[in-house]
């Protein structure tokens, strides 16, 4: 245990060591999105009856800074390794594959969720945002933050240098969480487009999040938590066959 | 008794490089070992397998009888290793460095230990700076006190002093022949090999990724026989009397192979006779510098 949480604190030290850019940074940006589309927007969109647009956006605003900042930290903490080597001291450790991949995860959740509350509770200052069931609000905030910390392993591990892992970043995660319904509902879009984003695994953590403060979605909470707890069990089984069969990493 | 290190058939291919070819070495607790051999050799490489950073494709290895692959964990908990590259995490001062190796290891309070080694190592005023801001040499250091938080009974040193002044080069190895006092097995590869020869015991030269010389240094270093004699002359020619000996010159600078002490008389009587005057003389024994190229020129087929 101390191996895992050694790593575990590691991971945290490292992002909290240069929070400007790792939690303010993310928080602030998120909040200019929230001003300017809710200005531009506010008197043209009405999503769900009885909800302004601007307080329907704040979720998936929260739920897209959760996703980004949780793919950012394992994934850059991990090319970083790589390319200046330090890797190699939890390599020649007697650290499990599976504490390896714990302790990344787990240090990516939790920067996923410390930025996303940052974004709610600054939210919250300006916007009413109702609170329908704090249960499912913290069950896919959770799963989605996991999900994206093991793709970053992934994507870290996988990258060689920093821009192919900004190519995962741009070409991969960002199309993904853009056309997941942060900015809108999909039943605003042509049947086509429906259908496609149904294939979209951010859609599902970005409509279960919301359920979970309006109580109401584009579908139900638990088709969506079933979607996002199969795509974390398979990224994971992905992620930790990479860690033990040493790809990239123990050559 | 265990052994600290053993290695049987141990090989490793990337794609058509061979860059170890069925290497057999075992190595005894206590033991000060040097493994040399020219770049490319697969020294690194062996390091490697032992440290669990690459798999062999062949062949097994193991640390004080721990295989390191399906017994990786006890067999990295006795193994230290300190990497030839100057690698560190800049996001850390020197003493959270060595917390936090620590911690890999399952060790939650080494206070006392890390404090002991910091010492040693010359870098106690270092403890609260950001390991960026250390000197190349002071980097080295650390990353000698990263292998060894969790005291392992075996360490493996790559190229430990490259870039290191010669003044620390000397505490470093007054602290590691230390450790080995203690009983800690020591394996390291140098490129100064007068360092190898004046402090290991034992020696293994690889070659092209194969063993081509395992000895203890003594006999090694006197495998090679014969010395060399030094003559400064009056004169550019040897008299006839001594073209049996091989000989080379420059200018008046003579050096002469010779087999053994006792034939230093006769070349000086026969210089004498001949009228040639000497002005300095040296012999030179034979060091591992000069078996090593000669073990480099001959390559594994020349070697019995």
């Amino acid at each position: 245990m101390t191996g895992f949480y050694t790593l575990f604190h590691k991971e945290l030290l490292r992002f909290w060591k240069v929070s400007l850019q790792t939690i303010l940074a993310p928080i602030l940006s998120s909040l200019l999105y929230l001003l300017i589309f809710s200005h531009v927007l506010s008197n043209r969109v009405q999503v769900y009856d009885g909800i302004t647009y601007a307080v329907f956006l704040i979720p998936g605003l929260v739920m897209m800074t959760v996703l980004q900042n949780s793919f950012a930290n394992s994934s850059s903490s991990l090319i970083q390794s790589k390319i200046t080597g330090n890797l190699v001291f939890v390599l020649l450790s007697p650290l499990s594959y599976l504490e390896i991949f714990l302790a990344y995860v787990s240090a990516s959740t939790l920067r996923g969720l410390i930025v996303g509350m940052g974004v709610y509770a600054v939210a919250l200052l300006f916007y009413p945002l109702p609170l329908w069931s704090l249960f499912w609000v913290m069950l896919f905030a959770f799963l989605g933050s996991a999900l994206l910390g093991v793709l970053g392993i992934i994507a870290g591990v996988m990258s060689d240098k920093f821009d192919q892992l900004a190519a995962f970043q741009n070409f991969i995660v960002l199309p993904l969480t853009f056309l997941s319904g942060v900015f809108y509902s999909i039943h605003s879009l042509p049947p086509v487009w429906q259908v496609l984003s149904h294939l979209n695994p951010f859609f599902y953590m970005i409509d279960g999040f919301r359920y979970g403060f309006f109580g109401t979605s584009d579908i139900s909470p638990y088709i969506s938590m079933s979607v996002v707890l199969c795509c974390l069990i398979a990224v994971s089984g992905w992620a930790l066959w990479m860690l033990k069969s040493g790809y990239k990493i123990r050559s | 008794m265990t052994p600290a290190i053993e290695i049987q058939q141990l090989g490793k291919r990337y794609g058509a490089l061979v860059a170890l070819d069925g290497v057999d070495l075992v190595i005894q607790p206590g033991e000060f070992f040097a493994l040399l051999g020219p770049n490319g050799a697969g020294k690194t490489t062996l390091i490697s397998i032992l440290a669990g950073l690459t798999r062999a494709s062949h062949g097994t290895a193991s640390v004080m009888g721990y295989d390191v692959l399906s017994d990786y964990r006890e067999a990295r908990k006795r193994l230290g290793v300190v990497p030839q590259e100057l690698v560190y995490d800049p996001f850390f001062t020197v003493r959270e460095t060595l917390v936090i190796q620590s911690g890999y290891f399952g060790i939650k309070s080494n206070e006392v230990w890390i404090d002991e080694i910091l010492h040693h190592l010359d870098l106690a005023e270092k403890a609260h700076v950001n390991v960026r801001t250390l000197s190349g040499g002071m980097k080295r250091r650390l990353l000698i006190a990263q292998a060894l938080v969790h005291k392992p009974p075996v360490i493996i040193l790559d190229e430990p002093t490259a870039g290191v002044d010669v003044d620390l080069r000397q505490s470093l190895w007054q602290f590691i022949q230390q450790l080995n006092l203690q009983g800690h097995t020591i394996v390291l590869t140098t490129h100064y090999l007068e360092e190898a020869e004046a402090l290991c015991n034992r020696v293994a030269v690889l070659k092209q990724g194969k063993v081509i010389a395992l000895d203890s240094m003594h006999n090694l270093v006197h495998s090679a026989r014969g010395y060399t004699l030094e003559l400064r002359l009056s004169s550019d020619h040897l008299p006839s009397g001594l073209q049996m000996w091989p000989s080379k010159h420059d200018g008046c600078l003579h050096s002469l192979k010779i087999k053994d002490s006792s034939e230093i008389e006769t070349v000086l009587s026969t210089l004498r006779k001949s009228g040639i005057q000497v002005f300095d003389i040296r012999l030179l024994q034979p060091d591992l510098e000069t078996v090593f190229m000669k073990l480099m020129e001959v390559g594994p087929e020349g070697v019995a």
